[in-house]
């Protein structure tokens, strides 16, 4: 069985779900090859070559790979997809935007953001905002499939040594043109990457206020996620969002402050190890699903909060 | 400009779901049904660019089972000008929708197709990408803003990191997020007005469609649950529990 991976490129490297989704194409096929479209891949397609487990890395170099347009990269896996039984990508906005669209053109299902491998054609996925879950049979012969980068381990970024092997890129799509974007700079970590995060919700009332939590998250070296809520108040960028149609999460240790709890956020981080909330309404669903929490004015609670992990700093 | 909204019935995003004793799927039945609430957004968009002058006639079109007329009646209250019902009480997986609305935007000659980033239900977001690609039709999903120029579009995606913006040629397929708008609600005046406005019912026959199911479900159960843990009084108690207990700092 053969797998092949769209990876993203990402600040001269490839994107770090990429290692979780080569777990998961590992469990299924014996020889896992990874593509690479970029205008200049050849930094990713090093990056690539040593994961362990990677086998063969393929690179597509042309200017209109440039800003992945799904137009673009759904044909070049379309004109790869014979070769294989197996196409996978993270299912993050890249892969989400790619993959139904090249499946689409070789007329198989997408089985989308699959958080366990039940055998070599049955898949297990979270419906309804992870409150259900459905496992699935493919009859398809190629089976592409969107993978939740939290329920699989990273495989290690170093220790292969693939073979990188440079492929003819497809012609450019014309209806489609990147104009620009505005990505959210920030010295944290990312947020699907961290160890620790950090989250704020309607609790927090405006943006100035929310700012207090990033105190907190220096104190822990956190990144920082929001509700739903928080988002569409203004408080903070849509990225920052945890949820149903947001980002997944499953830090170590979550810290949810002035969330609610609503279903659709409660998807997003249900599978964080440890959770942490502080809300000043006792009755609200996140107690719930608390490993520890705290009744009262966040407001107040920060502050000691981080005083009593600077104690525990010295 | 002609656009194609699609709508989907779906258990009502209040509604906490059950999962069937025998695992065949969720409980559906004596269950609040409503408009999927991505779609309502499509729906308001359309309408809001009809209303500044940018769209001649919006249709509506859903696909499934009878009860979908009652959303597509929705839709037309908000303001959408005619409704498409595909009828089949089949499960429809996201290619055989994409197959319906490919041959309906054909079939209409749209300049835009409209859809709900995902359904609440299945989780699934493919549907537009994959008409998209059907179609060989540019594609702009998780919008949170359009601009419409002379036979373009502008949009502003919601992506991880931060957002894009692209240009796409139409006719186009477009996705949209959350943040694009707030839904209107239905006047009364408007629920009387739509139950007089066409719609029209086809069979997946009609439209020479496959929509046969290529996953199979297996089997759909309730998630482990996770257990509340205890409450804590103060900041200084849950710094040495984290540290002592759980061991994550």
């Amino acid at each position: 069985m053969r797998a092949l991976i769209l990876a993203e490129t990402r600040n001269g490297g490839i994107a770090p779900a990429v290692l979780n989704t080569v777990t998961a194409a590992a469990a299924l096929a014996d020889e896992v090859h990874v593509v690479v479209a970029s205008a200049d891949g050849k930094a990713a397609a090093q990056a690539a070559s040593q994961v362990t487990g990677v086998h063969k890395v393929l690179v597509a170099e042309a200017p209109h790979y440039a800003h992945a347009l799904a137009e673009n990269l759904a044909a070049l896996v379309v004109e790869l997809a014979t070769d294989y039984d197996y196409i996978l990508a993270p299912a993050d906005t890249y892969g989400k935007n790619i993959l139904p669209r090249a499946a689409a053109l070789l007329d198989v299902a997408l089985i989308a953001d699959i958080c366990d491998i039940a055998s070599a054609d049955t898949f297990v996925r979270p419906i309804y905002a992870g409150n259900a879950l459905a496992t699935v049979q493919s009859s398809d012969t190629t089976k592409l499939l969107t993978v939740r980068a939290t329920a699989f381990e990273a495989a290690a970024g170093e220790g292969g040594s693939a073979e990188i092997l440079s492929i003819e890129a497809m012609p450019e799509f014309p209806g489609s043109r990147f104009v620009s974007e505005e990505f959210t700079r920030s010295e944290r970590p990312e947020l699907t990457a961290a160890r620790i995060v950090v989250s704020g919700g309607r609790g927090l009332r405006s943006k100035e206020e929310f700012a207090q939590l990033d105190g907190l998250a220096d104190c822990l070296n956190a990144a920082i996620g929001a509700s739903r809520a928080a988002v569409d108040a203004g408080f903070v960028p849509n990225d920052y969002q945890v949820g149903q149609t947001g980002k997944i999460v499953a830090p170590d240790l979550y810290i949810a402050i002035g969330i609610s709890g609503a279903i659709q956020h409660l998807a997003g981080m249900i599978d964080s190890k440890v959770i942490v909330a502080i809300n000043k309404d006792e009755e609200a669903p996140i107690f719930e699903v608390a490993d520890y929490g705290i009744v009262g004015d966040l407001f107040k609670i920060l502050p000691e909060l981080e005083a009593a992990l600077d104690k525990l700093e010295q | 400009m002609k656009i194609l909204v699609g709508v989907k019935r779906v258990i009502d995003y209040e509604v906490k779901i059950r999962v069937k004793t025998d695992e065949t799927g969720v409980e559906t039945s004596n269950v609040k049904m409503s408009m999927n609430p991505f779609d309502e957004i499509a729906v308001e968009e359309a309408i809001r660019l009809k209303e500044a002058g940018g769209a001649d006639e919006i249709i509506v079109v859903s696909m499934g089972e009878a009860k979908c007329q009652e959303t597509l009646r929705t839709a037309l209250a908000m303001g959408a000008d005619r409704a498409i019902h595909v009828t089949t009480d089949a499960e429809l997986q996201p290619l055989a929708v994409a197959k319906g609305f490919a041959a309906l935007a054909k079939r209409e000659d749209v300049n835009l197709v409209l859809l709900g980033k995902q359904a609440i239900d299945d989780d699934n977001n493919q549907s537009a990408q994959m008409l998209a690609g059907l179609l060989h039709w540019p594609q702009g999903t998780f919008a949170s803003k359009l601009e419409f120029g002379e036979g373009k579009l502008t949009i502003i995606r919601e992506v991880d990191g931060g957002s894009e913006t692209l240009e796409l040629d139409l006719p186009a397929v477009v996705s949209v997020d959350l943040r694009l708008n707030e839904p209107r609600y239905p006047t009364l005046p408007n629920i009387m007005r739509a139950k007089k406005k066409s719609l029209e019912a086809l069979s997946p026959e009609d439209l020479s469609i496959d929509i046969a199911p290529r996953l199979k479900v297996i089997k759909v159960t309730a998630p482990p649950k996770r257990k509340a843990g205890i409450k804590l009084e103060t900041a200084a108690e849950l710094v040495d529990r984290l540290h002592n207990e759980a061991k994550v700092i």
